[in-house]
C-alpha cells in the first residue's frame, strides 16, 4: 500500500496525533505525479470568468480556450457574454512571427460584434515563450475602442493556481477607482470570492438584504464591469474562498482604506458567523444589525434544523474523504459534516498554504489525514484504507470514488446545485445522503467482499 | 485553409492535438500516456476527457515551472518518466509534448535517447514519443499521430506472417470497439485494434482502483503487426504525412486498405469488403442478416425522417461518415462543418453523398460554433447532428440535437453508444427517428398514440 507515495511526498501528507503536525505545500508538483492541479491559466480564469459583461479573450491555441468554455457553474442575472469561448486559436505561424497582430485584430473585431464593457486578455504558455507584448496590445485596443482592455499575466507554468488568482486580483484592481461612488450607502459591501454557482450568491444577497446591507459588487459572481469600478466606494469587503480574491481585498485596503473581513457561506456555523460578522462591523452606524441578523438566522434555522435531522439519522457515522481546491472550503465541509453525524477521515487541497494547514489539522479528529497536492494513487489507497463511505471533490475526484464503490458529493465550479446558506445546507444534505444511503453500494466489488468476508467469519464462530 | 472569415475563434468546434494523442496512448496495454509541459494541460485534459467516458484518466505531467520553460524541460521529463515507472510500472510510456515544450525547443528524441543510456541499467519501459504542438491540427491529428508513433516506433521487425488484421479505427466509443472486435472474430482471424480504449474507457467495477486500467492493444500484437495479412483504417480525412497503415505498408509490405469509419449501409459494405479482401472469407450470415435488418428499418422509418434538413458537425471523420449515414437514409446534410482544415474534406464528402445527394452537401472547414450558427439561421435546419457542444445552438434555435461522438457530456452513456457497421447505423436510425418523432409529438395540438 505505501507505495502509492512517492518518496518526495512523504511531508507532504501528515496523520493527525502522530507527532508534532508539520506538512509541506506550496510546492512545484512533482514531475510525473498525475497532479490534481492546474494551472495559472486555470486560477485566473476561474475568477474572472463569472464577469458576464465583460469579453474574455484567451490568447493562445485552442485548447486553453476550448477545455474552460462554459465549464463553470457561474450563472448570471443579465448578460452571458462569459459562457462563450473566445481564443486567438495561435497557429504554428503565429508562433514564428508573433501572434500580437493576430490579437489585436481578434480584440476588435470580437469588441466590435459583443461590445463588452471591458474585455480580459489571458496569455497562456505560449504567449510567455514567444514574448508577445500583450500589454501594448492591449492599451493600443483600449485607445481604439475606449473600453478598458485588461491583460491577464496567466502563463500556465508560472506556478500554479494560487499565480493566477493573484494575476486575476491585479487585473480587476487596475478596474476598481474608476467609476462614480456619490449614491453608495454606508452600510454597503462587496462579495468577494463568489463565483453565483448554481445562483449562490442571490441567496446571500437576499440575506444581506435582509440585514439591511448593500451589495455594491460582486466579486466575481453575476460580476459586472460597472460594479467593479465602483467597488471603491463600498464600507467593506467581504472575502469568500481560500484566496482566490483575497490579494484583491489587500490592494483595496492599502489604496482606499477599505477594511475586509473572511467569510464563508457554507454550512450553519460559517454562514451564520459570516452575517454576524457584517452586522458587528456595522453595529455602530447601525445599531438594529444585529438583531436583525439574528432574525434572519432564526428565519432559516426554523426550516433547515428539522429537516436536517431526518437526514442525519441516515447518515451518522459514515466517513467522509474532502479533496478540494482550495484549503479554506475544506474547513466549512467538515463543520458542515458534523452536523449531519458524519466523520471526516481525510482532508487534502491542491493549493492550501501552511496555515490554512495548521488550521485544518487543529479541527480535524485524531487520526485524520491531511494531503496536499495528492493524485489518484494516493487518493485511492487512502480512501480504501480508511474505508470511506463518501468522497467529496470535483470531476477529476469523482471517477476515483465510483471506481472504489463509494459515494461522492460534486462540491466543484461546475455544480448545478446550490451549496451555500442555509438552504444550500439543505440539497447538501440531500446530496450526500442521497449518495451514501444508495442501495447501489451493495453491489460494489469492495462492498460484496466485505460482505464475504464478514459471512465467513461469522460462519467460522 | 479555413473557410471562417474572421480572425477570432469562438465556441471552438475542435479540440487540441496533445488531448487526442493521450487518448491513443491510453489504449495501449499497460501505457501511461505522458505530456511533456505544463501541469495545467494534463489537468484539464483529464478533467475534459473523463467527463465523456466517466472513467479515471491518469495522465502525467513532467509539470514545467518557470525554470524549466527557461533551461529545457529535459531534466523534468526524465525525473517524471522515473516517477510513472516506479509508480505505475508502466511497459509503454507515451509521451506527448504540448506549445510549451515544442516552442521551448525540447528535443524530445535526444532527450529520450539520453534517458535510455543513463538509466540503461534499469528495466526500462518503451517510450513512443510524439510531437504534437497545440498551434498545429485538432485533437483528430493528434490522435492519428499518436497512431503512427506506435506502429512506426514499436513495430522495428519483421514479423512472422500470421492470419491477422490489423485495424486502425480512428476515435470510436468503447461500444463501437467491442462491436468491431466481434466482427473480426466472426472473421475467424486474430485482430489487433491500434489503439482499443474499449477497456480502458469503458471499465468494469472492480475491487481496486487499477494504477494502469486493464486491456488495451498488447505491445506483442503491436509488435506482429508487420506479419499481418494487411491493415484496414477508418477514416476518409487525411490527417498525417504518412499513417500508421501507410507505414507499416512502406516499410514491412503489409498491405493497407482505407475505409471510412462504416456507419450507414454503404460505409459499412465497404468496411466488410476490405476484411473479406483480406481474409478471403465471405462476411458471415450473421452479418447479412444484420444488414438486411438495417435495410428493413430504414424502409419502415424512412417517411418520417425524409426531407429533414440537418448540419452536422465534429471531427472531419465522423462528420464524413455521418453524412454517408444521413444522405441515405434522405435526411438533407444542409451543413457539414468541422474546426479541422484538411485537404481532402469536401472531395470526401462529395464521394460519400455520390449517387444520394443531387450536389454535395456545403463543406465548411476550419469554422467555429460562431461561423456555423451565423449561417444556421439562413439554414433553418430540423436537426443538429453531432457532440454536446451544440447543445447552446440547439436550444436558442429551438431542434433537436441528435448527440454522435466525442465529447457527449451533457447526457448519460457517450462511451456507450454505437455508431458504427449494421448494428451501429440501426441504433443511430432508431434514435434519429425518435428524435423526430418525440419532436412531433411534443409540438402537437392534440398529442397521438400511434405512429
Amino acid at each position: 500500500m505505501e507505495q502509492a507515495i512517492f518518496e518526495e511526498r512523504r511531508d507532504q501528507i501528515h496523520r493527525t496525533g502522530e507527532g508534532p503536525f508539520e506538512l509541506a505545500c506550496n510546492r512545484d508538483s512533482l514531475a510525473g505525479a498525475v497532479s490534481q492541479r492546474a494551472c495559472v491559466f486555470c486560477g485566473s480564469r476561474v475568477v474572472l470568468y463569472p464577469i458576464a459583461d465583460a469579453l474574455h479573450l484567451v490568447h493562445g491555441p485552442i485548447g486553453c480556450a476550448v477545455y474552460t468554455w462554459d465549464i463553470r457553474g457561474a450563472l448570471s442575472s443579465g448578460p452571458e457574454l462569459h459562457r462563450l469561448s473566445f481564443s486567438t486559436d495561435l497557429q504554428e505561424k503565429d508562433v514564428i512571427f508573433g501572434g500580437e497582430k493576430k490579437l489585436k485584430a481578434a480584440l476588435l473585431e470580437l469588441i466590435e460584434r459583443h461590445k463588452p464593457k471591458a474585455a480580459f486578455v489571458y496569455a497562456t504558455c505560449i504567449v510567455g515563450i514567444i514574448g508577445d507584448d500583450v500589454g501594448a496590445v492591449c492599451r493600443d485596443v483600449a485607445e481604439k475602442t475606449g473600453i478598458p482592455v485588461i491583460p491577464v499575466q496567466s502563463e500556465g507554468f508560472k506556478g500554479n493556481k494560487r499565480e493566477g488568482y493573484t494575476a486575476a486580483c491585479k487585473a480587476m484592481f487596475t478596474l476598481t477607482g474608476t467609476g462614480d461612488i456619490s449614491d453608495i450607502s454606508p452600510i454597503s459591501i462587496n462579495i468577494l470570492g463568489d463565483f453565483n454557482l448554481a445562483g449562490e450568491i442571490w441567496i446571500i444577497r437576499d440575506y444581506f438584504k435582509r440585514m439591511g446591507v448593500t451589495t455594491v459588487a460582486n466579486i466575481t459572481g453575476d460580476g459586472r464591469v460597472d460594479d467593479i469600478r465602483r467597488a471603491h466606494g463600498a464600507a467593506l469587503n467581504v472575502v469568500q474562498c481560500s484566496g482566490a480574491t483575497m490579494e484583491l481585498a489587500k490592494m483595496m485596503q492599502d489604496k482606499y482604506g477599505i477594511p475586509f473581513i473572511r467569510a464563508s457561506y457554507l454550512g450553519i456555523e460559517d454562514m451564520a458567523d459570516s452575517l454576524y460578522a457584517v452586522a458587528e462591523h456595522f453595529k455602530d452606524r447601525d445599531p438594529g444589525i444585529m438583531e436583525r441578523a439574528q432574525q434572519v438566522v432564526r428565519e432559516e434555522l426554523s426550516v433547515l434544523l428539522p429537516q436536517l435531522g431526518q437526514y442525519r439519522k441516515d447518515l451518522e457515522g459514515k466517513k467522509v474523504a474532502i479533496y478540494v481546491g482550495g484549503a479554506f472550503k475544506a474547513f466549512s465541509l467538515i463543520k458542515a459534516f458534523r452536523h449531519l453525524g458524519m466523520k471526516v477521515v481525510l482532508v487534502g487541497s491542491q493549493t492550501g498554504t501552511k496555515e490554512d494547514y495548521e488550521e485544518l489539522a487543529a479541527i480535524c479528529d485524531p487520526g485524520t489525514v491531511i494531503v496536499d497536492d495528492s493524485n489518484p494513487l494516493e487518493l485511492s489507497k487512502f480512501v480504501k484504507e480508511l474505508d470511506v463511505d463518501l468522497f467529496v471533490g470535483g470531476v477529476k475526484e469523482r471517477p476515483i470514488a465510483h471506481k472504489l464503490g463509494v459515494g461522492f458529493c460534486d462540491h466543484n465550479h461546475e455544480r448545478k446545485e446550490a451549496l451555500e446558506g442555509f438552504v444550500g445546507m439543505l440539497n447538501f444534505a440531500r446530496e450526500v445522503h442521497a449518495s451514501a444511503t444508495s442501495p447501489i453500494w451493495r453491489f460494489v466489488p469492495r462492498r460484496e467482499a466485505m460482505a464475504k468476508a464478514e459471512a465467513a467469519k461469522k460462519e467460522a464462530l | 485553409m479555413s473557410d471562417s472569415p474572421y480572425v477570432s475563434t469562438t465556441n471552438a468546434c475542435k479540440l487540441c492535438t496533445p488531448l487526442g494523442a493521450a487518448l491513443a496512448f491510453r489504449g495501449v496495454e499497460g501505457a501511461i500516456p505522458f505530456l511533456h509541459g505544463s501541469q495545467g494541460c494534463a489537468t484539464y485534459m483529464r478533467r475534459y476527457i473523463i467527463s465523456h467516458f466517466r472513467e479515471p484518466m491518469d495522465i502525467a505531467s513532467s509539470a514545467l515551472g518557470e525554470k524549466q520553460a527557461v533551461f529545457g524541460g529535459g531534466p523534468n521529463l526524465k525525473k517524471g518518466i522515473l516517477n510513472v515507472m516506479s509508480k505505475y510500472g508502466a511497459s509503454v510510456v507515451g509521451v506527448a509534448t504540448t506549445c510549451l515544450t515544442e516552442t521551448i525547443g525540447d528535443d524530445v528524441p535526444r532527450l529520450l535517447a539520453e534517458f535510455r543510456k543513463e538509466f540503461a541499467d534499469l528495466p526500462l519501459p518503451e517510450i513512443v514519443h510524439v510531437s504534437t504542438p497545440s498551434y498545429s491540427g485538432t485533437h483528430m491529428e493528434g490522435w492519428h499521430a499518436a497512431v503512427a508513433a506506435l506502429a512506426g516506433q514499436l513495430v522495428t521487425q519483421k514479423a512472422e506472417p500470421q492470419r491477422r488484421v490489423n485495424l486502425m479505427p480512428g476515435l470510436v466509443s468503447p461500444a463501437d470497439l467491442r462491436h468491431l472486435k466481434d466482427i473480426l472474430a466472426d472473421f475467424g482471424v486474430d485482430a489487433t485494434i491500434l489503439p482499443d480504449i474499449s477497456d480502458s474507457m469503458d471499465r468494469p467495477a472492480l475491487l481496486d482502483y487499477e494504477k494502469l486500467p486493464a486491456g488495451g492493444t498488447t505491445l506483442a500484437d503491436i509488435r506482429a503487426m508487420s506479419g499481418s495479412l494487411g491493415s484496414i483504417e477508418c477514416g476518409r480525412a487525411s490527417h498525417v504525412a504518412e499513417s500508421a497503415g501507410a507505414n507499416l505498408e512502406r516499410r514491412f509490405g503489409v498491405k493497407n486498405l482505407r475505409v471510412g469509419i462504416p456507419v450507414g449501409i454503404r460505409e459499412s459494405d465497404a468496411f466488410f469488403a476490405a476484411l473479406e479482401d483480406l481474409t478471403g472469407i465471405p462476411t458471415p450470415k450473421k452479418y447479412q442478416d444484420e444488414r438486411g435488418r438495417l435495410v428493413d428499418a430504414y424502409v419502415d422509418g424512412h417517411k418520417y425522417v425524409a426531407g429533414k434538413r440537418a448540419i452536422v458537425y465534429g471531427e472531419e471523420d465522423l462528420v464524413i461518415a455521418m453524412t454517408a449515414f444521413l444522405a441515405e437514409i434522405g435526411v438533407k446534410p444542409i451543413l457539414c462543418a468541422t474546426g479541422a482544415t484538411c485537404k481532402n474534406f469536401k472531395a470526401q464528402l462529395a464521394a460519400v453523398t455520390e449517387g444520394l445527394l443531387p450536389e454535395p452537401p456545403e463543406a465548411r472547414e476550419g469554422v467555429d460554433f460562431h461561423d456555423i450558427a451565423e449561417q444556421a439561421a439562413d439554414l433553418a435546419p430540423d436537426l443538429l447532428v453531432g457532440h454536446s457542444k451544440g447543445y447552446t445552438y440547439a436550444k436558442a434555435w429551438n431542434v433537436p440535437l441528435m448527440r454522435v461522438g466525442f465529447p457527449i457530456h451533457d447526457r448519460f452513456g457517450g462511451q456507450r453508444m454505437r455508431h458504427v457497421a449494421y448494428g451501429g447505423a440501426l441504433e443511430l436510425f432508431d434514435r434519429l427517428v425518435n428524435v423526430v418523432l418525440e419532436r412531433k409529438q411534443e409540438d402537437s395540438a392534440v398529442g397521438y398514440g400511434y405512429l
